[in-house]
């Protein structure tokens, strides 16, 4: 009897890019329905918005790249990048906004350069970062939560606005917007208010600002559950975290006036969106345990710089970015000790 | 100093498998028929092949030499029964590349007839530990655990060398594997009695039998064997089952938390390491003088009906034992020789077990199935966590990729034991063992190229310097020739004459010293003396007529 042969191993493979990608959005459900219930319909149309152009756009440059169109899009990858771009866009922001991101993402971010595994920067973020350099505006259209001034916007006031920017009938655009804890926080400590006048406010809720905090246990709930999966890998979320951590409490502990505590910026903004499912992007992080490490630590502390310093509410996006530029240099000086030399050094 | 761990030490990546080994141990082993025809490879093992011995017609009896090793790193081939040699040549071997190899065919006569003698293990430890290693050597014995590697070079450790440690690879880290764990518990006496032997040829200080944990019932066989032979101080360790503890830096390191340097061998760290199915190979040659001709082989897989393990004499045909398990099912699919992760899929069921095959594997499609279409690396670094030599396999590929074939060497390529651990937990499915094993190979062809080049430009460097030499020497020799030449026509015809003047004053002073030596005349004769007086008388007569 004849036999086909092939090359070892030849056990059935024990994982599936496509089933990681299905894992982590799944892992996004949580934090994304937080999100939609503090923030209203504007969040999934945004979520759907991006989702779909960043099909069209992965299966549109697929065809002019003449690739196999289908069996590429099915790795789930394209969906993720607009669940994450517009996981992280203001509810309230006209369609094009996640459109341009979306197409930005897809096309500039990841296709131009090669696809998939070939981009050196995370595609959402660069989609992230696009919007808000160029409008700036629109890119601060966030509802108020959910129980803060007033009622909730419509399902169909949530479409006018947002397709043909029309305010609902009794109010302007200004009325249906309102600052988020981060912003308010950066523009309250630029009026010399100290850090505890500025929480007592109803936005800053119990710990790190209404509605953001419960989004960002939810988004950690997920991301926990991702590392049971052994989707991801702990070290950067955690050195993340603890960069965060660290640097605020460093300086909160030597003036609690001018500075937010460690807690708020754990909890607020996009911090653990961006810890467990935006920096631990593989394609564009650091890949060595050792370099996961520095990596997830520098995004850290560069989003406390940037929040702080910095000309924008939140960082995350602008410090993914710079540590993506870094992951190369840091991947070839933390190479792991190879089994029987004697260090790591070459 | 090796010491050995209370607690075996986890060495670092590895993947736990589902062991699939209880199909295979349902029953005891038993002894495979003999079949009609026995097809037996010349290169069973790493080294040189053997080189046949017998011819074709001849008879051959079990046990007998029918190739002998012609280097030190070579193992001879025994008649495994007993019948005639009825073909020498090319026949299909079970080898990565698939290729043909010489094979000597043999019709058994179903005697089985052998004229082996053994000697007793008293006698074998008080031997020399040369005879020792000769007795293996002759016997062709070879690493039963998959490389084959010849035993007796092993044995031997080296001048100045000592052995702290022996380390009895009874691991068994693939999946499906079962042979070593159904011999522990078929013969553990006889394991025991041939690790007796290889300790005394090394002389080794310390013995520990190294096991996977998940194998209690060849645990307990074991320790019996150890109490009623009395070799107490041979120590059982149980390391986690997690491939490839099997490996051996990998099981070295979980018993002694030593690593074997790169490019190294564990005798460097006073280390040697066998196989558990080759010390029962030693004992059967040294005690009962039967040299390497059967083994157990697994046979197991969704694709043979009744799994088992089977002893069976090395050249039996594959379909042979396919049938004694009872015949394919449906779902057969593929057949591998080893164990999935590091096996070689097999062409055909024509082909002979060898002295390495430790499994026949008949996969389902379910159990090896076609591989999935790759997709790019997502670097996930799955593979840089299961990687148990600590390298970075995502690295290894994308230059693999690249043919970059130096930054590849920069990562390490050359650490790499191809386990195959991160190609079964690569997300995207790229076959990467494969791409190292590419990368290897042309490294090792431009390396081949590279000293060829370099024999090259020596030899032209050498008949560069050969033409300019005998140019050289080709003006010299003309120099003289043109100067011996150039002399009488610079001389005048007074130097000619002084020449010739100088001769003559030469020639005469001779006759002159001739005359007046002393001649040898005490004995001679009055008629010698008379014809002597003549002759002086005539040269006095005609002076000098020579001129």
């Amino acid at each position: 009897m004849e036999f086909p042969t092939q090359s070892s191993p030849h056990l059935p493979p024990s994982n599936d890019v496509s089933r990681l990608m299905v894992q982590v959005m799944l892992a996004l459900i949580p934090g994304a329905l937080c999100l939609f219930w503090f923030f209203g319909w504007g969040v999934l149309i945004n979520l759907a918005v991006a989702t779909a152009t960043a099909v069209a756009a992965e299966a549109a440059a697929l065809k002019l790249r003449g690739k196999a169109v289908l069996p590429i899009l099915s790795d789930g990858t394209a969906v993720l990048t607009g669940l994450l771009l517009g996981l992280a866009l203001p509810p309230l922001a006209p369609w094009w906004i996640p459109f341009i991101g979306a197409a930005f993402a897809i096309v500039v971010a990841k296709q131009l350069y090669g696809g998939l595994g070939y981009n050196p920067f995370n595609p959402a973020m660069v989609g992230y970062v696009v919007l808000i350099i160029s409008f700036p505006l629109q890119m601060t259209l966030w509802p108020p939560p959910r129980g803060i001034d007033g009622d909730m916007l419509s399902l169909v006031d949530t479409l006018g606005l947002m397709f043909a920017q029309l305010p609902p009938a009794d109010a302007t655009l200004d009325a249906v917007t309102m600052a988020t804890p981060l912003d308010n926080y950066k523009t309250q400590i630029g009026q010399n208010l100290t850090w505890s006048e500025i929480v007592s406010g109803p936005l800053f809720g119990r710990f790190a600002g209404y509605g953001w905090e419960w989004a960002n246990l939810a988004f950690l709930a997920g991301g926990v559950w991702l590392w049971q999966q052994r989707a991801i890998h702990w070290h950067i979320p955690v050195a993340m975290l603890a960069g965060l951590f660290v640097t605020a409490l460093l300086f909160y502990i030597a003036d609690a006036d001018s500075f937010a505590s460690p807690l708020f910026h754990l909890f607020s903004g996009a911090t653990m969106l961006g810890a467990f499912f935006i920096a631990t992007d593989p394609v564009s992080a650091a890949t060595t345990p050792r370099g996961r490490l520095y990596y997830g630590a520098g995004i850290g502390v560069l989003v406390y710089v940037i929040r702080t310093w910095g000309g924008y509410p939140d960082g995350v996006a602008f410090a993914v970015l710079l540590m993506n530029m870094a992951a190369p240099t840091i991947d070839y000086y933390t190479q792991p000790r190879v089994f029987g030399h004697e260090d790591s050094s070459e | 100093m090796i010491t050995l761990l209370d607690t075996p030490r986890r060495f670092p990546g590895g993947i736990r498998m589902e062991p699939n080994k209880a199909q295979s141990l349902r029953q005891p082993v038993r002894p495979a028929r003999l079949p009609e025809r026995l097809y037996v490879p010349l290169s069973q093992h790493i080294g040189e092949p053997a080189e046949a011995l017998v011819a074709e017609g001849d008879s051959v009896l079990k046990g007998q030499l029918i190739a002998r090793s012609l280097s030190y790193i070579s193992a001879p081939i025994h008649a495994p029964t007993s019948g005639r040699v009825i073909d020498i040549g090319d026949y299909r071997v079970p080898h990565p590349s698939g290729l043909k190899a010489p094979c000597i065919v043999i019709a058994a006569d179903g005697a089985d007839r052998s004229a082996a003698t053994g000697m007793d293990m008293a006698s074998v430890l008080a031997a020399d530990p040369a005879e020792i290693r000769r007795g293996v050597r002759d016997a062709g014995i070879v690493g039963l655990g998959g490389a084959g590697f010849p035993t007796s070079v092993k044995l031997n450790p080296g001048p100045g060398r000592e052995v702290e440690l022996l380390v009895i690879n009874a691991a068994e880290c693939e999946p499906y594997i079962s042979c070593d764990e159904a011999l522990m518990c078929t013969r553990p006496v006889e394991i025991i009695e041939g690790i007796r032997i290889m300790r005394h040829a090394l002389h080794a200080r310390q013995v520990v039998i190294g096991i996977e944990d998940n194998m209690p019932g060849a645990i307990r066989c074991l320790q019996t064997a150890l109490a009623a032979t009395g070799a107490a101080d041979i120590r059982i360790i149980a390391v986690p089952s997690v491939y490839p503890a099997g490996g051996e830096r990998q099981l070295i390191y979980a018993l002694t938390g030593e690593e074997v340097p790169t490019q190294g061998l564990p005798i460097d760290l006073g280390i040697v390491c066998h196989n558990v199915g080759t010390a029962d190979a030693v004992a059967r040659a040294l005690l009962q003088g039967e040299p390497l001709i059967s083994r157990v082989v697994t046979v197991t897989g969704a694709g043979v009906r009744e799994p088992a393990n089977l002893e069976v004499r090395i050249g039996t045909p594959i379909a042979e034992l396919i049938a004694q398990c009872g015949g394919y099912t449906e779902q057969v699919s593929r057949l591998l020789m080893g164990g999935p992760m590091m096996g070689i899929a097999l062409p055909s069921d024509a082909l002979p077990v060898i002295k390495t095959s430790n499994c026949i594997l008949v996969a389902s499609a379910e159990e090896a199935p076609q591989p999935p279409a790759a997709r790019p690396c997502i670097r996930c670094a799955e593979c840089t966590a299961a990687c148990p030599a600590g390298l970075l396999p995502q690295q290894l590929y994308w230059y693999a990729h690249a043919r970059d074939f130096d930054r590849i060497q920069d990562y390490n390529l050359f650490d790499c034991i191809e386990c195959g651990c991160c190609a079964q937990v690569c997300p995207s499915h790229i076959p990467l063992v494969q791409y190292y094993r590419f990368a290897k190979t042309e490294i090792w062809d431009l390396e081949r190229e590279r000293q060829k080049s370099d024999i090259a430009r020596q030899r032209h460097e050498f008949r560069i310097e050969r033409l300019e030499r005998e140019k050289r020497e080709l003006e010299q020799r003309r120099a003289r020739a043109r100067k011996a030449l150039d002399r009488p026509k610079a001389g005048d015809a007074d130097a000619k004459k002084a020449e010739i003047a100088a001769a003559l004053e030469r020639v005469t002073a001779r006759r002159a010293a001739q005359d007046a030596a002393a001649k040898n005349t005490d004995n001679l004769t009055a008629e010698q003396r008379a014809r002597i007086a003549e002759i002086d008388r005539r040269r006095a007569a005609k002076p000098d007529d020579a001129r």
